[in-house]
């Protein structure tokens, strides 16, 4: 009989606290729990100091560039590798392999006999793997904020659009984008469990959450909608980009995280429903087979139609959400407040945005075709007036526009503004800010302010 | 309300799909019984044992544990323990963990001593903080054992306790059963050991193909109206062999060219007979040194059970 039908209110079914710790002694139990838990409490703190006291940066990375300048970036890059490798295989690690374990091991009817409920036992396993997935993201954050902040210490950060974050004001925000980035990995914890739970002690039960990241990295590569961007999962993992940009980029950060809290529900329920309808019988379990795609498949390709059509009728943005008004304001404001920080670095008389009067011409392939998109081709032509100056200033760069909004602005001189990465100041050489910066593209036409 | 009977089953049937597993069995358990289920691979033991246990529910018929009508999955009242395919055990975890871990599941907020007696019940005391890992089958039995012991059952359910111990755990174990059944608990176990089954269980039920094909004493079973193959050893082979050629109901089943002046006699005889012969070696002065079966009884009759009910189905 299927165990759909057991009672969970079973005579002498133990309670869901007692299976929770039982399930916690089991995981951490086990050596390569330990390890991780060891490794995302130490490595990410030696990694972000190490790679401070560097010459070169990973600027390649997100904030990789302000290593240097403050240790509050240290965590920010650490967030990126995470969403990219770290977090789909702690995932995968974890939850991934919570239940599959008891089928290597052949202990389901022992465990069965002495819960006495299936459905305590999910929950018990569900809550235990999520406390250990918490507590090893805690580590790699907090673990690379205190390596980032002892080896550069706690100065302003400088955000995506060029503006300054005070200490206390970027603490928040890497405080926030860590908790942005736990929405996608509850998903793919979620994605891990289900699973787990409906190809047994198969290995692609235990890749799933790494393959699911793989599939959802490389959909963010692609010219996509933004509608269907937004719809993924694993947009979260770069949504809190827009946390560091004044105003913060709201709209795509909720978006992210919604959708990505509604995949871990529904993702946990088709894994509950699949554990109920097991068979504990039957000693040739191999996997839920036909029932894995029509309880575990469907519901969430329904589930991502459905996100699509719902981002899509509610954000007034159609296409890749990549235009030229936008490449340049974004570009025009990033270089403002970074034209500011260089004029203060110089020691120059200070002048604020507003007088800067700063604006951007952006063109695409030489003005050649739709000039909108991602691609390597933007060519941006800024210009700014400094009080007192009858002519105004210009600089060129070259933009790589990535499909998910974000850009690497290439400075093309002139030499003393952009076209060299040491400016020589009065303290001895530092980076330019102007040579080379990230900035960021709302996908969204709307804007909330932070 | 029966409160004698530890289980009660009537005309218990269970299906996977088309294949039934059990077909109308009839099981009856007394309290402070060791309880024996014997049977080929694919006879139905094990679903027997997990309905017993509470891991899947009949598909007809009334089964009622420990005196409670038993009508759902994980329906069954406390007081059961005990394994099927083999004990579960986690490896990363040392014997003394894995039953502090189990004790506390099933609410012992300190099972300290419950534990102790536990691993020193099953002889495992030394190897208490190794991890199990590194377990034989036979200490994983017992450790097994050991994690039913914790909840002092009632009902014990074991599904061959005794693969893999050497002589003295199985020594140790059987020791252990004896003395909770002295102590009221009923023991229900299958085994293919039947020299175990005979050695522990007051009662025997014989499965084949999910039916009861016999119930009752082992004794029982043994004195059914069937030759029996014999061992007889004595301190002058040739007299017996003649004695045994002139005894009336005795075959000598010698194998052929087996020297007359061998050790060991075989010989094939109803009871009765087998005692005439060792009235008449006596009365010749001739001293029985070993007299006991080739196979156990218990043995002989599944065999012999087992056997008619294939040729049956052919």
């Amino acid at each position: 009989m299927s165990t759909a039908l057991a009672d969970d209110r079973a005579v002498g079914a133990r309670p869901v606290s007692r299976g929770y710790r039982f399930e916690l002694v089991k995981l951490l139990a086990q050596w390569r729990i330990r390890l991780l838990v060891l490794a995302c409490w130490i490595a990410p703190g030696l990694f972000v100091a190490g790679v401070a006291q560097q010459s070169t940066l990973p600027s390649d990375t997100l904030f990789g560039r302000w290593m240097h300048a403050t240790g509050w970036a240290g965590p920010l890059v650490m967030l990126g590798f995470a969403g990219t490798w770290a977090l789909p295989l702690l995932t995968s690690l974890v939850a991934g392999d919570v239940f599959a374990s008891e089928d290597r091991l052949g202990t389901w009817r022992h465990l069965l006999v002495a819960v006495r409920s299936p459905r305590r036992i999910f929950v018990a396993k569900t809550l235990a793997s999520l406390t250990v997935i918490l507590v090893l993201v805690a580590g790699l954050a907090l673990s690379s904020t205190a390596g980032g902040l002892a080896a550069v210490g706690g100065r302003p950060l400088v955000g995506l659009d060029g503006h300054r974050l005070a200490s206390a004001d970027a603490a928040v925000r890497v405080l926030l984008a860590w908790a942005a980035a736990l929405a996608p990995t509850l998903a793919l914890a979620a994605i891990g469990l289900l699973g787990s739970v409906a190809l047994g002690r198969s290995p692609t039960g235990l890749l799933l959450p790494p393959l699911v990241a793989l599939g959802m990295q490389v959909a963010q590569m692609l010219p996509l909608p933004v509608a269907v961007r937004l719809a993924l999962p694993g947009y979260a993992f770069l949504s809190w980009n827009g946390l560091f940009t004044s105003p913060v980029q709201l709209a795509p950060l909720l978006i992210g995280v919604t959708v990505s809290l509604v995949w871990a529900l529904l993702a946990t329920a088709l894994a509950y429903l699949l554990f109920l309808r097991r068979d504990f019988t039957n000693l040739a379990y191999d996997g839920a087979g036909r029932r894995a795609i029509t309880l575990g498949l469907l519901p969430l390709a329904g589930l991502t139609a459905l996100t699509v059509a719902v981002v899509a009728v509610s954000t007034p943005s159609t296409g890749s959400g990549i235009t030229r008004d936008k490449v340049q304001r974004s570009t025009a404001t990033a270089f403002a407040h970074l034209y500011r920080l260089q004029t203060e670095q110089l020691h120059r008389p200070a002048v604020t945005e507003a007088r800067l009067r700063t604006t951007a011409a952006c063109t695409k392939s030489d003005g050649q075709g739709a000039q909108r998109g991602a691609g390597n081709d933007w060519r941006c032509v800024v210009t700014w007036r400094l009080p007192g100056v009858p002519v105004p200033g210009q600089a060129v760069y070259q933009l790589d526009v990535t499909s998910d909004g974000r850009f690497v602005a290439d400075g093309d001189g002139p030499k003393e503004v952009n076209g060299y990465f040491l400016l020589r100041t009065p303290a001895g050489d530092a980076p330019n800010p102007l040579w080379q910066f990230d900035g960021n593209v709302e996908l969204l036409d709307t804007t909330s302010k932070g | 309300m029966d409160t004698r009977h530890a289980v009660r089953a009537r005309a218990v049937t269970k299906c996977f799909g088309e294949v039934v597993a059990l077909d109308a069995v009839d099981l009856d358990v007394t309290q402070g019984r060791i309880h024996g289920l014997v049977g080929p691979n694919g006879a139905g033991k094990t679903t027997l044992l997990g309905l017993l246990l509470g891991l899947a529910v009949a598909d007809a018929g009334g089964l009622e544990i420990l005196g409670m009508p038993v009508g759902r999955a994980f329906g069954v009242p406390d007081g059961v323990a005990g394994f099927v395919d083999g004990p579960g055990l986690y490896p990363s975890l040392t014997a003394r963990q894995n039953l502090a871990a189990l004790a506390r599941l099933r609410g012992e907020d300190a099972p300290t001593a419950h534990v102790e007696e536990a691993l020193d019940q099953v002889g495992l005391t030394d190897v208490a903080d190794d991890k199990a890992r590194g377990f034989s089958l036979g200490m994983r039995q017992r450790l097994g054992l050991a994690a039913a012991l914790l909840t002092r059952p009632r009902l014990l359910v074991l599904d061959e306790p005794a693969n893999g111990l050497d002589p003295a755990g199985k020594r140790h174990v059987h020791g252990v059963l004896a003395r909770l059944a002295a102590d009221g608990t009923a023991v229900v176990l299958s085994s293919h050991r039947m020299d175990d089954l005979e050695a522990l269980c007051s009662e025997v039920t014989l499965l084949a193909t999910g039916r009861v094909v016999f119930s009752g004493p082992p004794a029982k079973l043994a004195a059914e109206d069937r030759e029996l193959d014999y061992r007889l050893r004595t301190s002058d082979q040739r007299a017996a062999r003649r004695l045994a050629a002139e005894t009336a109901g005795i075959r000598i089943v010698d194998e052929p060219g087996t020297r007359q002046d061998t050790d060991v006699l075989v010989l094939r005889a109803l009871v009765p007979a087998l005692d005439e012969l060792v009235a008449a070696v006596v009365r010749s002065g001739v001293a029985v040194r070993e007299l006991a079966p080739v196979i156990s009884p218990l043995e002989a009759a599944f065999l012999a059970l087992t056997d008619q009910r294939e040729e049956a189905g052919r």
